[in-house]
């Protein structure tokens, strides 16, 4: 059996907060291969981001325990200057907002550069030249002169672009895009997703796509996993996901995606209730309070121990007591 | 660029004519006789009236306004006849108490006002920038908590008890250095420095403490944008990540505050100056005041008020060539 | 396609917003600023001197002097007129000291100085929070040319060299009344800079959903303001009427110490200063004792403001 690109071992993250300690990520477990697309997919609060930056060794203030193999290297714990030469090189983020996330002083060239000469040194030019070629690859037109301009200067499509330029400069083997659409128009949405999925599956790339929307999980991603509350509710392959959900959150997320073939004035299904707060979590499952399961049946179960993932099917695993019963 | 430029000069010129015009209300508008006012103390009443000729009190205000605002840009000569006295370009009034023009009174003083603006601009950026980015990337340990106090009490030091504490002490206890006067840096540098050390740290002390905090704010803001994050996780060195990524735009809005400072520092430091008897435009506005020689008052008051709005041009621009995105508005 | 929630940047670091709210934020900030010291020694000193302020005739009589008595015998006309005994001639009937030349007594001058200095800077204070309010929340709420015209004439105010400019005006004015000349000149000058800040508070209170609703339901403007928007903005106007004091206590000092303020026999903190400057080598004493309390209530107002603005305005607000 080969090491997996990236293994992910009961990686749990706590901040320290005036209020109190928050736990942002309660223990998840996960694996990428060369080639293959995670999604993970949850609301705000529910640790999805938190659970990337803490791979990259980008937390701040946080503390992280658990494993994080990339290439079977262990991440978590490794001193910053070894993870700084990984950084960017091995593993390389995609962030949400372009015009937030590249810096507003300096040219989409100079930014891609830097990175390209932190890792392999050479001359200016020759790192130049190699931010012409991949903003060229990303389908930025004219890349020689668009790589002299500033990032306020691009569309938001195109600063996307670059931003995925940038993570590809230094051709690495895993990369971790946070919500990589969110701050697009739609039609924009789907050709940037469609440049990422196609770059990933030519370069054969290791891609963890983080995303509180499901359309792009469909669209993109071979494995998921739905976080809820810091910690993994349901982990399947998308197909199986789409067709067989099996906890109560995850259909409650496919309930309230609106369809083709529902009538045309069927009202779209929200799940009642807020995310839970981080620093006074719900006893029990995290998603007690909203699920209809725990609704009908006010299993004590549910608010007693938080439930662990149990393999409901080949690959498939689900953290729900109710699993049997509603399945 | 170049439109951006002519944009900024033609709200500059709009502020200076208002500032002129505002200057001009002030002396010739505020005061009972303008004519008194401007001869000075123990003027007889001749006096009095031919400096009310030669100031041409006796026109439509417009009119004079008018003159007023010529003579800056053209000289003017003020009275007629065997009177008239002549107060070349820029004319920024005349004094009929030493019989000069004010700018040639204001130019006198300008070298001691320039070294001891730039040299305290100098001491207060080191301090307070220094401090400010120690603090903020140390923030919340024991020595961030310390210079912030620290800063605060510096604040509330007042400018007298700073500058006559350490005449005392540096001077006169332990004479370690002259009592101040200015020598002329071409003169003599280290005497230029060694003389005017005091007033620079006397002037530098609480903007020192301003600069510390607000750069403190803005590192710590900084250090928390997105794009400092891109930087880390490019693999950058973190030296690189603070100092190219993080400190650059942090330090922004402090050279935006040094320009306005430093042009309100040519003529605001009237009081250091008067504590140290240093003979820089402030303390010409000061003793032409005790001596109520109103011309140069209001010269300086102009003078002032000119170097503050072209200091905002100066900041203006340079803001558009550090950050990009300004050169758009 | 899902519900579109707040994006990830909020993650995990945004988790106090989904605790529940505390009852009142002001119970929160004065439970805030129980925990800070320094915040209540600044109060304490505060305290300290608006009753010594407010209680000066109580107090002159008990020391038996007044701010304007002339006494000659306790100056030395052999040395110059300097005090006669140790310093600064402390003595039973000068508790601290007295002026060299005019022997006026310190302590009440001191005391005198400090109705006068408090009396400006508050009056001020008062005046340009009445005046930055009203001219911040008009401009930031109607918008359009008002706000315009109420910005261009916040520019202009906040491009002259103020404290020059006031010392012109003080020149040049016809004597009335000191003090009320004073605190009109230094309002001038001071009000952009709480409107500034009232100003952008009111633009991003105009669009929260609450002023929204009440606007669509037709309620008067002069409803919506006081009712809506003023109540919201107390707590920054508070902050920044309490950090703007200090600077106006000592503009106060500066424009007396230049001979253009407040004008003998009135004493204050700035015109001993001043007078002090000339002695300050054989007699330190005259001039520490007026600078120590214009330092310590600079301090003290500064302590407090800056707590203050930990505890109202978490977020705080850069100049």
């Amino acid at each position: 059996m080969t090491t997996p690109l990236l293994a992910v071992q009961n990686l749990a993250v706590t901040f320290d907060t005036a209020e109190g300690t928050v736990h942002a990520v309660k223990g998840i477990d996960f694996t990428v291969e060369r080639g293959r697309t995670l999604g993970i997919v949850g609301e705000s609060g529910s640790g999805k981001s938190v659970t990337s930056l803490a791979v990259m060794g980008l937390h701040r203030g946080a503390t992280v325990t658990g494993s994080a193999q990339l290439d079977g290297t262990e991440l978590i714990g490794a001193p910053d200057d070894h993870l700084r030469t990984l950084r960017g090189r091995k593993m390389a983020m995609v962030f949400q907002d372009a015009l937030t996330a590249l810096h507003p002083y300096f040219t989409v060239g100079d930014q891609i550069a830097e990175a390209y000469r932190s890792h392999f040194g050479g001359t200016r030019k020759a790192a130049h030249a190699r931010a012409v070629d991949v903003l060229g690859d990303v389908g930025i037109p004219e890349p020689a002169r668009r790589a002299r301009e500033h990032p306020h200067q691009f569309s938001g499509g195109m600063r996307q672009r670059a931003m995925i330029a940038l993570a590809l400069s230094c051709e690495p083997d895993l990369i971790i895009a946070d919500e990589p659409t969110t701050a697009l128009d739609v039609t924009v949405q789907a050709q940037v997703l469609d440049l990422l999925t196609r770059l990933q599956r030519e370069r054969g790339l290791g891609l963890v796509l983080i995303t509180h929307d499901l359309g792009v999980i469909a669209r993109a991603a071979d494995d998921v996993l739905v976080m809820y509350g810091g910690s993994a509710v349901e982990q399947a392959d998308a197909e199986a996901l789409f067709t067989t959900p099996r906890h109560p959150y995850t259909r409650g997320l496919l309930d309230s995606l609106p369809r083709l073939d529902a009538a045309p004035d069927t009202a779209l299904r929200a799940i009642p209730g807020t995310p839970p707060s981080l620093l006074a979590p719900p006893a029990g499952c995290a998603f007690h309070p909203r699920c209809p399961a725990y609704a009908a049946t006010s299993d004590t179960r549910c608010t007693g121990e938080r439930p662990p993932l149990r393999t409901v099917a080949g690959g498939h695993r689900s953290a729900c007591i109710h699993d049997e019963v509603t399945a | 660029m170049i439109g951006y430029l002519l944009r900024r000069l033609a709200a500059m010129a709009a502020t200076l004519l208002v500032v002129c015009a505002l200057t001009f209300a002030v002396f010739y508008l505020f005061p009972a006789d303008p004519a008194v006012q401007f001869c000075g103390k123990d003027c007889s009443t001749e006096r009095i009236e031919l400096v009310r000729q030669q100031l041409g009190l006796a026109d439509p205000l417009i009119v004079q306004f008018w003159h007023y605002v010529t003579g800056i840009f053209a000289g003017q000569t003020l009275g007629t006849g065997q009177y008239a006295v002549q107060c070349g370009f820029p004319c920024f009034g005349y004094s009929f108490q030493s019989a000069q023009p004010v700018w040639d009174l204001m130019m006198d003083r300008l070298p001691t006002s320039i070294s001891l603006a730039l040299g305290a601009a100098a001491l207060w950026l080191l301090l307070g920038v220094g401090t400010g980015v120690v603090s903020a990337l140390r923030r919340g340990t024991r020595l961030d908590r310390t210079l912030m106090v620290g800063t605060i009490g510096v604040a509330a030091l007042p400018v007298y008890f700073t500058a006559m504490i350490l005449l005392y002490l540096v001077v006169t206890v332990a004479g370690l250095l002259p009592y101040p006067r200015y020598i002329a840096f071409t003169e003599h540098p280290g005497q230029w420095i060694s003389n005017l050390i005091l007033p620079w740290i006397t002037l530098a002390l609480l903007n020192a403490a301003i600069y510390a905090r607000m750069t403190r704010n803005s590192v710590i803001e900084t250090m928390a944008e997105p794009y400092v994050r891109t930087a880390r996780a490019k693999g950058l060195r973190e030296r690189r990540v603070v100092g190219k990524h993080g400190l650059r735009p942090a330090l922004t809005p402090v050279v935006t505050m040094l320009g306005m400072d430093l042009g309100g520092l040519l003529a605001g430091a009237l009081i250091t100056e008067s504590l140290f008897s240093l003979p820089g435009i402030g303390k010409l506005f000061a003793d032409s005041l005790n001596k109520s020689d109103q011309p140069v008052v209001m010269g300086v008051t102009l003078l002032a008020s000119f170097f503050i709005v072209s200091s905002n041009l100066v900041v203006d621009l340079l803001y558009a060539w550090i950050d990009p995105r300004a050169r758009l508005a | 396609m899902t519900t579109p929630l707040p994006t990830a940047a909020a993650e995990g670091a945004g988790a106090p917003d989904t605790t529940e709210a505390p009852a009142s934020p002001w119970k929160l900030a004065l439970h805030r600023l129980r925990h800070q010291k320094a915040a209540l020694v600044g109060a304490a000193i505060i305290a300290f001197f608006v009753l010594a302020a407010l209680l000066a005739p109580v107090l002159t009589a008990i020391s038996g002097t007044r701010p304007d008595t002339v006494d000659k015998k306790a100056v030395d006309p052999y040395l110059g007129g300097l005090p006669r005994g140790a310093l600064g001639g402390i003595s039973p009937q000068h508790w601290l000291g007295v002026e060299p030349l005019l022997g006026r007594d310190i302590f009440a001058r001191l005391l005198y100085g400090a109705q006068i200095s408090l009396l400006v800077a508050f009056s001020a204070a008062l005046l340009i929070t009445l005046i930055g309010t009203v001219l911040g929340i008009t401009a930031g709420y109607f918008g359009g040319r008002t706000d315009a015209l109420i910005s261009r004439f916040m520019d202009v105010m906040m491009s002259f060299p103020s404290l020059i400019f006031m010392i012109a005006l003080l020149s040049v004015a016809r004597d009335v009344n000191r003090v009320l000349l004073l605190i009109g000149v230094m309002s001038l000058f001071s009000w952009p800079y709480i409107a500034r800040v009232v100003r952008g508070q009111t633009l991003s209170l105009k669009h929260r959903e609450y002023v929204e609703a009440a606007r669509a339901s037709g309620t008067r403007n002069s409803r919506i303001l006081f009712g809506e928007i003023l109540p919201n903005l107390t707590g920054t106007i508070i902050v920044y009427v309490t950090l703007a004091v200090p600077g106006l206590i000592g503009t106060e000092a500066a424009l007396s110490f230049l001979g253009v303020g407040i004008r003998p026999p009135t004493p204050s903190w700035g015109q001993m200063i001043s007078d002090a400057v000339l002695y300050y080598k054989v007699d330190p004493m005259f001039f520490i004792l007026p600078s120590a309390c214009l330092f310590l209530v600079v301090l003290a107002f500064t302590l407090v403001g800056d707590a203050l603005r930990d505890a109202l305005d978490p977020k705080g607000s850069r100049t």
